[in-house]
């Protein structure tokens, strides 16, 4: 099934139905980072929460929070900078909760993925999609 | 490097014994990202702070390699667990070789 631009906005839920339907845009370089992290396994969903605005006015300061618990990392990847790691967050012994918030930069519209590495050795992933205004990397 | 670079956390002065305490966390640092250029066309080098390190009594509670994708001023909120009376330490490690530090103690009773 072929969505355009347009069928989508007439379906009304343009952004929301065209994200469900429009495959997934994943640059070679996001890859590469996932497998530096999973060492190619798979991933499952669930048991992590990745929370971010939909739509950001300022890529330069967006805020996300990250939660996952039993993890023992997380790695943040935005999909579309220029080079998409973020930040990896090792939960130490003292760590009570497997939480973390920050605010990231973002170089324009696109998807915002967290991995887990859990303490059985597997992983489990979110993404969300932050729609974003004014790009974040200078330039 | 970076100058006027200045820590500032957000500690709780107490707790209960083995409770779960709310951390913020904040570091004034422009965090270069080594993408921009400046009005000559040249590239600004990147100037980051790539590690941050929390920990409590020498026990770590996170452990965060940094990206330039971290924003200017980087902010972090994270969990700490409480079992005793202690100090939680805070270590910043920039690009350039500097360290900035702080510590807070946390009264358990």
């Amino acid at each position: 099934m072929t969505l355009t631009r347009r069928d989508s906005l007439v379906l009304g839920m343009g952004a929301l139905t065209a994200g469900m339907f429009l495959p997934k845009i994943v640059h070679a370089a996001t890859e590469d980072a996932i497998a530096a992290f999973t060492g190619g396994a798979d991933m499952g969903e669930g048991g992590i929460t990745l929370t971010a605005p939909e739509i950001a006015e300022n890529g330069n300061t967006v805020p996300i929070e990250v939660s996952a618990p039993g993890a023992e990392a997380i790695v943040i990847l935005a999909t579309g900078n220029p080079t998409p790691g973020v930040a990896t967050i090792n939960f130490g012994p003292m760590a009570g909760e497997q939480f973390a918030s920050t605010r990231i930069r973002l170089a324009g519209t696109q998807d915002v993925m967290a991995i887990a590495r859990m303490s059985d050795g597997s992983f489990v992933q979110a993404r969300q999609e932050v729609k974003v205004t004014i790009g974040g990397c200078g330039g | 490097m970076a100058d006027n670079v200045r820590p500032r956390v957000r500690v709780p002065d107490s707790a209960a014994a083995g409770e779960v305490v709310s951390i913020k966390t904040l570091i004034s640092h422009p965090m270069e990202s080594g993408q921009r250029r400046d009005g000559d066309g040249n590239t600004i080098p990147r100037s980051i702070i790539n590690r941050f390190v929390a920990a409590y009594n020498g026990e770590t509670i996170i452990d965060v390699t940094m990206e330039p994708a971290i924003s200017t001023n980087p902010y972090f909120e994270f969990q700490a667990l409480i079992p005793e009376s202690g100090t939680m330490t805070f270590t910043w490690y920039d690009d350039d070789g500097s360290v900035y530090e702080d510590a807070k103690d946390i009264a358990v009773g």
